[in-house]
């Protein structure tokens, strides 16, 4: 790794993605000769709506996938690297949409031991992982409870623990809030937001709710596979047409002031949160 | 409804009885099966009776906890009880019709009743005792010597995990589906046991889809989180024999040991 790529925690290059199609088994490109980087310590949101790319994406960056063209480079680890892969999935976690579908062991404490189990990290060491993994995500005092009791933020915060106790550098979430509630939604985007800014943790979130994004460094948005947009949020969010012609939201504060400029009003098109609004209102 | 349901229930505690090292605990209920086989008489049940009464009473499980673990295996027990009280043949106490009650038919039914007790509380307790990852656990590193000879020990207690885990989020499922069947009109209870069985097409159909989707997303999940088999695997909580499950294992063996041969003393 040279000096200048020392800040860089993924590095995708290049990449496409193939798969042939259930119905005609023609050649179809999920991804579309992307490229992207992503430092350290970046919380980088992509958005999407359904079947434009966001998962694939998200497992070619974990190595469940190989791509079929290009490289993923994790760290500066090939994912092509079958010999590194398992160093590749420690140092870049995945957390998956639905938390009951992830889940392995029937003790919640025992579920967060798996990751690090699989590691082969001596039982002192996953002792302390684990403590640490459920302080982080608040959920110590249901160490001993059966995870199926739990609420979905609960186990989805659980999820995160076991992640979490593999100690990674970076980690993608693959639309966590999709199967929540709004309280389970507000739970993990707090958990999320504090692994980035206590820890210290790379953030890839994929999400198709444009309120996650709003906090992110930057934002990709992924559109048939192409990145359309890649930007910081106020860069992305102040573009409402070009975002509502790819079947996306806005964020309902920048949708107001969308709605208000139309009538007339002349208000910063940047506004992205409520308080931001009311001052310059 | 479906939710009542539970299976290898698991009563938690601080008690020695919950605390002992799995393995201590199959084997010696795998030595009390054995030995109940081999009892003949009355006398050495008391002990065994005892034996029973003491777990429990160490264990603090409460009794009707035990009793309810009888109850759907009644209709078992009392089969028994009447097959051998009409059909053992010897000196008859009662006649009804065809039917006669022997003096040896009276104590071989009351015999046998008492062993099928003895048989289901006694592996109740292991389950009561010890939760359902430890007796996984337990199992794996039982069975973990026979690996040499290609029995895949560790799979088999992963699987077993993965079963007990998915138990209760199948169970919720399919009482979501039948709920939503019933919603648009679908009938689980009535008619005879072939149409109730058609009715359960559309029940399962959807249960077996989303159960392997699930496996399907489970099997990622656990990929990304590095698992690749139980080679080079450590445990959070390892199992460790201490000079307390040596003590149990051998007092256990010694009893059980001595209620085999009451077998040939008698």
């Amino acid at each position: 790794m040279n000096e200048k790529n020392k800040n860089l925690m993924i590095d995708i290059q290049n990449v496409s993605y193939e798969y042939s199609s259930y119905i005609d088994e023609s050649i179809q490109l999920a991804v579309k000769d992307l490229s992207l980087q992503i430092e350290r310590g970046e919380f980088f949101v992509v958005l999407g709506h359904n079947g434009s790319g966001k998962s694939t994406l998200a497992k070619m960056i974990n190595g469940l996938i190989l791509p079929s063209r290009g490289e993923v480079l994790v760290n500066g680890m090939n994912t092509r690297d079958e010999d590194k892969i398992w160093d590749i999935r420690s140092t870049a976690g995945m957390v998956f949409q639905n938390p009951d579908n992830q889940i392995v062991a029937t003790i919640v404490e025992e579920d967060v031991a798996f990751g690090p189990e699989n590691l082969g990290i001596p039982p002192a060491e996953i002792r302390k992982r684990v403590d640490d993994a459920l302080e982080v995500v608040e959920m110590t005092e249901y160490k001993n409870h059966a995870p199926h009791l739990l609420s979905g933020g609960q186990k989805q915060r659980v999820a995160i623990a076991g992640i979490l106790a593999m100690e990674p550098d970076c980690i993608i979430f693959d639309e966590p809030t999709a199967m929540l509630d709004p309280s389970g939604r507000l739970e993990v985007m707090e958990t999320i937001k504090k692994l980035n800014q206590e820890k210290n943790k790379t953030i890839i979130l994929i999400t198709h709710y444009m309120d996650e994004a709003v906090e992110a460094d930057r934002v990709m948005v992924l559109n048939e596979g192409e990145s359309v947009m890649l930007g910081t949020p106020k860069d992305i969010f102040r573009q409402v047409d070009k975002l509502k012609s790819l079947g996306l939201d806005v964020p309902q504060v920048t949708e107001l002031v969308y709605e208000l400029n139309k009538e007339g009003y002349n208000i910063k098109d940047d506004i992205l949160s409520v308080e931001e609004l009311v001052d310059t209102l | 409804m479906l939710k009542d349901i539970t299976i290898g229930q698991y009563f938690p505690g601080t008690s020695i009885v919950h605390k002992l090292d799995p393995r201590v605990k199959i084997i010696i209920v795998a030595l009390f099966i054995a030995s109940l086989f081999f009892v003949t008489n009355f006398v050495p049940y008391i002990f065994i009776l005892a034996f029973i009464a003491g777990v429990i009473s160490i264990a603090k499980l409460p009794v009707k906890f035990i009793i309810k673990g009888l109850k759907p295996l009644m209709f078992i027990i009392l089969i028994t009880f009447a097959i051998n009280l009409f059909m053992t043949k010897g000196e008859v106490l009662v006649e009804l019709g065809p039917l006669a009650i022997t003096k040896e038919g009276l104590r071989q039914s009351v015999f046998m009743a008492l062993r099928l007790v003895f048989l289901i509380t006694g592996t109740s307790l292991l389950t009561l005792t010890t939760s359902p990852i430890a007796l996984t656990d337990g199992i794996e590193r039982l069975l973990s010597p026979f690996k040499r000879i290609g029995l895949p020990s560790h799979e088999l207690a992963m699987m077993m995990t993965i079963a007990l885990r998915f138990i209760p989020t199948l169970l919720e499922e399919t009482d979501k589906i039948m709920k939503a069947q019933m919603a648009r009109g679908a009938d689980f209870e009535s008619g005879n046991i072939l149409s109730r069985a058609k009715n359960l097409v559309p029940l399962l159909v959807p249960l077996f889809i989303n159960a392997f989707r699930r496996a399907d997303e489970l099997a990622t999940a656990m990929e990304a989180r590095c698992y690749r088999g139980g080679d080079g695997r450590t445990r959070l909580n390892e199992l460790k024999f201490v000079t307390r499950d040596y003590a149990v294992l051998t007092g256990m063996t010694l009893f059980f040991a001595a209620i085999v041969s009451t077998r040939y003393i008698w």
